[in-house]
């Protein structure tokens, strides 16, 4: 039978991989908020298992949320984004100089 | 290996898979695309978890809008790729190390005898005529969580609000009609009567 560890082995394989894809993909603002979405879904996919051994339906309830959440901050992400490339020409991050940090 | 093993195994290796070319591709809409098969094969994972309303949810909301959210921004976007991948072969050692690290540590830590089946054995399977997930987390919902579920609501008002309001622009010199202006115009303003003396026939 497929056991807890299974599922929080792949969330926590899931996760690592989205923390190496921004390490790998640090110019391109597209791809790094795609790899924020993959956190959350790797976090969520706990949440759902957990919910499941437990038999509480709160971790549900919980992804429910994080779910809302994570498709607004999508949708001010890429409106951020689309308002950068209109008045920068570009989505590189290391061109986003402007406050010399 | 049961079947249902086999059923998760398979699952799973098409998600790590389609995860790992998400951060490696090339091209920002093939990263999108492998996304959207991400979310699906973890969508099929969910359901193996009785989490059947969050499993359509994931494919309706995440796949059906945030996805091609993402894809309309990539394909209207004229980016130019190759200067964003500089950078990718010289923090592919070091990414890679962070990554095995964080890996190592996270399946070390699961591994101990706090998650073992002992500590969490296998639930049964729900029965036919328990009640269905969608119920079970609607009552949930609109009664002990009703308030955060508000709370929700409004932050999806406001990310509709923020969201409009960044991208809008006005243009200068783009010409459009103004109905209450067009409606406010009186006959004294748009036409003049001119009073002439007739002139005389000059022949």
């Amino acid at each position: 039978m497929i056991s807890l560890s299974h599922y929080l082995a792949l969330g926590a394989v899931l996760f690592c991989l989205s923390v190496v894809g921004i390490f790998l993909n640090r110019k391109n603002v597209i791809i790094l908020l795609m790899c924020i979405e993959l956190m959350l879904l790797s976090v969520n996919m706990n949440f759902v298992a957990f919910s499941h051994f437990l038999g509480d339906g709160a971790g549900q309830i919980f992804v429910f949320f994080i779910l809302t959440v994570a498709a607004a901050e999508a949708a001010i992400g890429l409106a951020i984004l689309v308002v950068l490339f209109r008045n920068r020409s570009t989505i590189n991050v290391a061109d986003l100089d402007a406050l010399k940090g | 290996m049961t079947f249902e093993l086999f059923i998760f195994y398979l699952f799973a290796a098409v998600m790590v898979f389609a995860a790992a070319r998400v951060i490696t591709a090339r091209n920002p809409v093939h990263a999108a695309m492998f996304l959207v098969l991400t979310f699906f094969t973890c969508s099929a994972i969910w359901l193996l978890l009785e989490a059947e309303f969050l499993a359509i949810t994931l494919v309706l909301v995440y796949v059906g809008a945030v996805m091609v959210l993402f894809l309309f921004v990539v394909m209207m976007l004229d980016v130019n790729v190759e200067p964003l991948r500089e950078g990718f072969v010289q923090y592919l050692p070091v990414g890679i190390l962070v990554g095995v690290i964080m890996l190592v540590e996270m399946v070390f830590l699961i591994t101990q005898k706090y998650f073992k089946s002992a500590q969490f054995p296998v639930p049964e399977r729900a029965s036919a005529d328990a009640l269905s997930n969608t119920e079970t987390l609607g009552q949930l919902l609109y009664s002990e969580y009703l308030f955060q579920f508000e709370i929700a609501a409004i932050i999806l008002l406001v990310a509709i609000v923020a969201a409009i309001a960044l991208t809008m622009r006005r243009r200068p010199n783009t010409k459009y009609q103004s109905p209450s202006r067009q409606v406010e115009v009186r006959k004294q303003d748009r036409l003049r009567v001119v009073q002439m003396p007739a002139e005389k026939r000059s022949s």
